[in-house]
């Protein structure tokens, strides 16, 4: 496999570009694998990665229904941050976020991984107490978080409206300077060209139709190239989990829901940070492009129809004219709709299920993408030892039942409403 | 410069006699009422109108509408600028103001053009292989630099001044598409007496049609249309999506053609229409063909050239070669000649013509190469030529202009965006709607219908032919995605950036595919064609959200008192959808000092509070007391009329939703306040339990949290002050003891009295209609309350260990809160199961203490995380955190509440509140929530 | 979306306030563990017909039950949470 330089740019230019090679083998499904994946999106194929690279599996198979990549690892705002209250949730966070600082050296593809800084902003006295604790406990576990006041955030993003007449005036904000942004197709062809580089079998279209069942485990997958068997199963396939869960029966703390998300059409440099909106949930960034992509609230109703309607993009319009009231010129390029697995305590599920061999990594709510590094790391260790990491370890799906929730919203078992 | 040389005829769209001057870069022109910005310029002479957005290659125009990927340029007014405006669809007024983008330091010299120079090294996606060393943080310059050189307009950095607007409208049947196929279908449904809206982007009804030589037809169809009192016509209105429900959104560009904006007319409108049905008649999109330069200024699609032509007058040259795959474009070549202008050749792919392309041929007089294909456009300074093969021959065609057509496509946009495949016509080159939904039907072009077959040529364009103009995305960039294993269309589509652009593919998605399709060997109906979504074109964020922008997107809600704290110094502060009073700022004071100030008064006088914002809830019904003790976790049943107690309230999952009052008025009659922030929430908990889990329970609830206005009083001094309003009798403690509820008339107005305490002093809360709530709030500072505000009322609740929003933060449980045995009675409640799981009862979870610096003076605050540790570098394990905290008058010292691992079993312990945001850490000591009056007294003093 | 209410009439879904599946049963108090669990935290999520509770908020404030298609967003029935019948 060609490795990519500038250097090799330059040797292609003068070879008409005939000496580049498919990124990632398009394999055929063999008869069986250690460890099959489910799932042909970032979060599959980093695990793929990552069982090869750190565990030396590597007789391992991703599949994917589609193309790899076309599920919300292609659907996203592309946020990455680990600016999160709870420890749990942090510390996890925190490992992606450092995986992201190295990846595209890691993988010899650019990701284009941004540390242009995520910066929430406060709208009032209660919500910069509300900073003021997340942003400690960060910073005393060791991540970077800084509490900027109202001229602080001025000076970063000075065409906020600061006007006496603005509805949520800004009083000051938290800001993440490691956060950022990524390019995130770059992501799923990147982790499946270092991937198929090490020997994973990267099978598009195929969709798994069946999980064949033994007595107590699990055989193999059903899918529509034929039945493959498989030592170990490994779910990712945020969106669908509980779906292919049903498959072996089993029934998930998860409502699969529609996020709309936005691009505006490509703009010269006006926004240098990602910044969120306190009085309401609305984030936005600017792509290296020049769109801005920025996106909202869930629908809040159960869906798998990826797309969306009009009442929750007149309210990210409103929100993102009100926090910049001079967008109101710049037009709208495209929307799409992601499905999230919502779960009952916002927080993803990672780890064993009832059945043996099956293993599921689900449950991503909004934060999927910013998770794809070390979701695919901890999943890993996961299949490759049976046994949780000590940072999936707190994100089992027992914590249900035990009430070990991770709740970082606290908004209860209202999956919508994280 | 000749003045309009370029304007040949006189257009049906344009009025002659009334000439306009608009600004293309500074320049003045002149151009023609009913011009766009595009035909102007090209009345004008001018080709060059924008760069392109990888190579900055000179670009002029390509298309006729929405569809042009390559004339963008700004439109400036005072105080306002809209980037990326297509000039095809910008209306030209008097003194139009456009200025080109993409470029520097101008439109002919742009320095970005060395791109261009530079392309061999910079394929598709070239930037996933390098920019990645030689640290890991050498992106951020790399970015930094590709930022500046990417991006199309510039977004203005001063707020938008122009109005927005919204509207519903509701319609048998909605129309999309003013062409024939679309005015028939309104006819039609107008003539069986429905409702009809007909929806077009263009000024005038009449589509394709009012860009022929004739347009009597189309007119007359319109003067039918407009015969009907049931029609609504909505020009230049974009239905740019179709949502669930039968709803079309679409935006009305209502002022943007106006030289100057009428502040009462919005600059755009929303439209959401629902339909009974929907036709959709959004007619067909011509495709270019691809050669080597086939970007070139000049070369155009020839559908355009003949409106540009038949609507404008305006040519798009003096000498076409037209090339084409299909019949349409010999219409070009006849409406070309009829107009004097010279037509060099039609180049037609397909090897035997078609009898209507033959005739044409003959009736246009113009010479046809069968089986032939333009191979180069040659262009030096100007379009000179076209090369053509045919039969392996290779000759050069002299011409200014290329018209050319690689057949049409529905623009099938609309019809996919609730779901469903398109489905490929073999046989004419195109894709179809897939099959329609319930109240959804396709006319025209979308059925099909009168559409010419086109032959998609087998033969690879050249490497340098490009197929997405505004991204730049080349044959050779389809030829790398392919190799390098980028073969499904969404792939193709992420890895080239085709389609992409501001035009979003309608002259480049089916070219694209075409060429994958051919390289992968497979049909084109196997390889797919990439999802369209809305918006069809990109619509203003303005038009989507401005009419509920600012201080329309949560309206502020006010109390009954709301102006008398806004007269009377109260810094307000934003609290939910609320401004509350912080605390009344009198002269020489600080927020800080008068909140103290408010606080002592109340603790050695009477003061009051606006606690209007409260949820309150009236329940009623035979089953209400049973109801309400299943809904919260205190006792209900045992309360008796006439009396009051705290309520908690548990989620099913056992951790605290809500807390408040809950007071009995009559056996069937209870009256529920909640606090500010889940009033709400509280609300629709228990109708859901009402409607949903206990259906039978007869229970009815209703919200009067709007109805009433809430004040509370208190001190030691409040049932003095009360007592000279409303009488003693009312309050004598006997008749009316702490915890209990009162109806007592004030003046004449019944208020529910609460004899409640949140401060710990005695206190009452008035809940008072809310037509009578200011008066009454006067009249007791008139008797000498003094008014506080929400810091005093933080300051005296946080002495007396009482919760609020920062302690309920949804993660809490009764026990966490100390309030364990309010959670306890026997019977079942909500959440009374689940809040027994072990991971909710274990010992190390956090609960409620109180906190004193250990210095006795230190500040502590909010949100500072508790440890065992001095050192911030190495505290330990995180412990808990501070929730409230304040300077505490009473206790002349700065307290704090904290969530704390262990609780109460650390009281005296001395730990470290750290506040590394601040560099600030203080020690500070365990002790008990209630600083203050432990044992209660002061209720009754 | 329009949503039928059968009190109100044929609405956009923007006046109600979605409430999750409507085919929960609240267990008996003494229920096993397995059942509350189900009850709190586990759902079937399918991708076709669901049937669901949305609360009419900007109406009659009553749940709504409506089968919609989660794959299509298409409507298939509507009636009162709590009762059986169809009452519109």
């Amino acid at each position: 496999m060609p490795r990519y330089s500038a250097l090799r740019l330059i040797r292609e230019a003068f070879n008409r570009q005939s000496g580049w090679t498919p990124a990632w083998r398009d394999a055929e499904p063999k008869a069986g694998y250690d460890v099959v994946i489910v799932g042909g999106g970032g979060h599959g194929l980093s695990t793929a990665y990552y069982l090869a690279k750190l565990h030396g599996v590597r007789n391992v198979a991703v599949i994917e229904k589609g193309w790899i990549g076309g599920g919300n690892t292609g659907r996203n705002t592309t946020i990455i941050r680990s600016n999160y209250l709870l420890p749990e949730n942090a510390l996890f966070y925190e490992h992606c976020l450092k995986l992201w600082e190295t990846l595209s050296l890691d993988l010899n593809f650019n990701v284009m991984f941004s540390s242009r800084g995520v910066l929430n902003l406060a709208n009032s006295d209660a919500q910069m107490d509300a900073y003021a604790r997340r942003g400690n406990a960060m910073r005393l576990s060791g991540i970077d978080s800084e509490l900027l006041d109202r001229d602080q955030v001025r000076r970063m993003v000075p065409h906020l409206d600061f006007s006496p007449s603005a509805r949520f005036p800004i009083y000051g904000g938290l800001l993440q300077p490691r956060g950022g942004t990524a390019r995130h197709d770059a992501v799923a062809w990147g982790y499946a060209r270092g991937a198929s580089d090490l020997g994973v079998d990267i099978i598009q279209n195929c969709e798994v139709v069946g999980l064949r069942m033994g007595s107590a485990h699990i055989e193999g997958v059903e899918t529509t190239r034929g039945f493959i068997a498989a030592d170990r199963v490994g779910l990712a396939v945020a969106g669908r989990t509980s779906q292919v869960a049903a498959m072996a029966g089993l029934k998930l703390p998860i409502e699969s829901h529609v996020l709309q998300a936005f691009v505006s059409e490509a703009l010269k440099p006006f926004l240098d940070t990602v910044v969120t909106f306190g009085a309401g949930h609305f984030y936005i960034s600017q792509s290296d492009k020049g769109g801005m992509v920025f996106g909202g609230d869930l629908d809040f109703y159960n869906s798998y129809a990826s797309r969306g309607n009009m009442p929750m993009v007149e309210d990210v319009a409103s929100a993102g004219m009100s926090l910049f009231p001079s967008l109101g010129p710049v037009r709208l390029l495209r929307s799409w709709g992601g499905i999230m697995d919502m779960t009952m305590d916002g927080s993803p599920i990672i780890g064993r299920t009832p059945i043996e061999n099956l293993y599921i990594n689900g449950g991503w709510c909004y934060g999927g993408f910013k998770a794809t590094t070390g979701s695919g790391w901890v999943f890993a260790h996961t299949l490759a030892t049976g046994e949780p990491h000590p940072l999936n370890a707190p994100f089992s799906l027992d914590r249900f039942a035990t009430g070990r929730l991770i709740d970082d919203k606290g908004s209860g078992p209202y999956p919508w409403r994280h | 410069m000749n003045k309009q040389g370029w304007r040949v005829g006189a257009g049906h769209a344009v009025d002659e006699a009334r000439p306009v001057r608009f600004t293309f870069d500074g320049v003045a022109y002149s151009g023609l009422a009913g011009d766009t910005l595009a035909s102007a310029l090209m009345a004008n002479g001018v080709r060059l109108m924008g760069r392109s957005f990888k190579y900055h290659r000179p670009r002029g125009l390509v298309g006729i509408g929405a569809e042009e990927p390559n004339a963008l340029v700004a439109v400036r007014r005072p105080g306002f600028c809209e980037p990326n405006t297509r000039a095809t669809m910008a209306e030209l007024y008097d003194d139009l103001d456009a200025i080109s983008q993409n470029r520097w330091p101008s439109l002919r010299f742009d320095m970005g053009a060395v791109n261009d120079a530079l392309a061999p090294f910079i394929p598709a996606g070239f930037y996933y292989k390098t920019f990645m060393g030689p640290t890991r943080k050498a992106w951020m310059a790399y970015e930094w630099m590709i930022r500046r050189a990417a991006g199309l307009g510039a977004a203005s950095r001063e707020p938008d001044p122009s109005r927005y607007e919204k509207m519903h409208a509701h319609a048998d049947c909605v129309v999309v598409g003013g062409g024939e196929a679309g005015l028939s279908a309104a006819i039609e449904a107008a003539t069986a007496g429905e409702r009809v809206i007909i929806i077009d982007e263009a000024p005038a009804l009449g589509g394709w049609r009012l860009r022929e030589r004739e347009v009597n037809g189309a007119q007359a169809l319109v003067a039918t249309l407009r015969g009907f009192d049931s029609v609504t016509v909505l020009t230049r209105t974009t239905a740019f999506g179709l949502y669930d429900g039968l709803q079309i959104a679409a935006v009305e560009r209502a002022q943007d053609h106006l030289p100057a904006f009428d502040a009462h007319t919005p600059r755009q409108r929303l439209w959401l229409i629902r339909g009974k049905r929907i036709v959709l008649a959004c007619g067909a999109q011509e495709q270019p063909t691809q050669f080597k330069d086939n970007d070139r200024p000049g070369v155009m699609l020839a559908g355009a050239v003949r409106g540009y032509l038949n609507q404008y007058g305006v040519a798009a040259g003096r000498r076409a070669v037209i090339v084409t795959n299909n019949d349409s474009a010999y219409q070009t070549a006849l409406d070309l000649r009829a107009a004097g202008l010279d037509v060099a050749a039609v180049v037609d792919a397909r090897e035997t013509l078609s009898e209507g392309a033959a005739k044409m041929a003959r009736d246009a007089d113009v010479e046809v190469f069968a089986g032939a294909h333009v191979t180069r456009a040659i262009y030096k300074g100007g379009l000179r030529a076209a090369e053509i093969e045919q039969a392996g021959r290779i000759r050069s065609l002299p011409c200014d202009l290329i018209a050319m057509s690689g057949g049409w496509t529905p623009a099938i946009h609309l019809s996919t965006h609730l779901g469903g495949k398109p489905v490929y016509d073999e046989a004419g080159g195109f894709f179809l709607p897939p099959k329609p939904r319930p109240g959804i039907e396709y006319r025209g072009a979308m059925a099909g219908e009168g559409l010419d077959r086109a032959e998609r040529p087998l033969r690879l364009a050249h490497d340098r032919a490009f197929v997405d103009f505004q991204g730049d995305v080349t044959v050779k960039d389809v030829k790398l995605a392919h190799r390098e294993g980028y073969r499904s269309v969404e792939h193709l589509k992420r890895y080239t950036t085709l389609g992409m652009g501001t035009d979003q593919g309608k002259t480049s998605n089916l070219a694209g595919l075409t060429i994958m399709a051919g390289l992968t060997g497979k049909s084109v109906a196997e390889t797919g064609v990439t999802t369209f979504r809305a918006p069809y074109t990109p619509v203003s964020i303005g038009a989507l959200g401005g009419m509920d922008a600012g201080e329309r997107l949560r309206p502020v809600r006010r109390t009954p008192m709301q102006d008398w704290h806004e007269m009377n110094g109260g810094a307000m502060g934003e609290s939910g959808l609320w401004r509350r009073p912080k605390a009344y700022v009198r002269d020489g004071e600080t927020v800080l000092s008068a909140q103290i100030r408010e606080a002592r008064a109340v603790r050695g006088g009477v003061g009051c509070v606006d606690v209007s914002t409260l949820g309150k809830i009236e329940a009623q019904g035979p089953d209400a007391a049973e109801f309400l003790d299943r809904i919260y976790a205190s006792p209900v049943k045992t309360l008796k009329v006439g009396r009051a107690r705290y309520g908690l309230m548990l989620r099913e999952d056992g951790v605290v939703l809500d807390d408040g009052t809950l007071a009995r008025l009559g056996p069937n009659h209870y009256y529920l306040t909640t606090t500010t922030a889940q009033a709400a929430n509280v609300l629709a908990h228990m109708e859901y339990h009402a409607q949903v889990t206990w259906p039978e329970m007869r229970v009815s609830l209703v919200s009067v949290s709007d109805q009433y206005g809430a004040i509370a009083v208190a001190g030691p001094q409040s049932k003095a002050l009360l007592s000279r309003l409303a009488g003693e009798e009312a309050f004598d403690d006997a008749a009316f003891p702490y915890a209990s509820i009162k109806i007592i008339p004030f003046g004449g107005v019944s208020v529910r009295v609460l004899r409640m305490s949140y401060s710990g002093e005695r206190a009452y809360e008035l809940h008072v209609p809310a037509d009578a709530a200011l008066s009454l709030w006067e009249a007791l500072i008139d008797a000498g309350a003094t008014p506080y505000g929400t810091e005093a009322m933080a300051i005296l609740r946080i002495e007396k260990g009482h919760v609020a929003g920062a302690e309920l933060d949804g993660r809490t449980t009764a026990a966490d809160l100390g309030l364990a045995k309010l959670a306890s009675k026997p019977t079942d409640f909500i959440g009374k199961r689940m809040q027994a799981r072990p991971g909710l009862v274990d010992a190390a979870r956090p609960s409620l203490v109180g906190l004193m610096p250990a210095d006795g003076a230190s500040r502590i605050r909010s949100g500072a995380q508790i440890t065992a540790g001095q050192d911030a570098r190495n505290p330990g394990p995180m412990l808990g955190h501070v929730t409230s905290a304040c300077f505490s008058p009473a206790m002349e010292r700065p307290i704090a509440l904290a969530l704390l691992s262990g609780g109460l079993q650390r009281q005296g312990e001395m730990l470290f509140a750290h506040y590394p945001l601040r560099d600030e850490t203080v020690a500070v000591t365990v002790v008990s929530p209630v600083f203050y009056d432990a044992e209660g007294a002061r209720l009754h003093a | 979306m329009l949503i039928h209410c059968p009190f109100c009439g044929a609405r956009d879904h923007a006046e109600f306030s979605y409430a999750g599946d409507a085919r929960l049963k609240r267990p008996a108090p003494d229920a096993p563990e397995a059942e509350w669990l189900d009850y709190a935290y586990q759902r079937d999520n399918p991708s076709g017909p669901h049937e669901e509770l949305w609360h009419h908020v900007y109406g009659c404030r009553r749940h709504v039950a409506v089968t919609r298609h989660m794959s299509t967003h298409e409507i298939l029935a509507a009636r009162f949470a709590g009762t059986s019948g169809v009452e519109s």
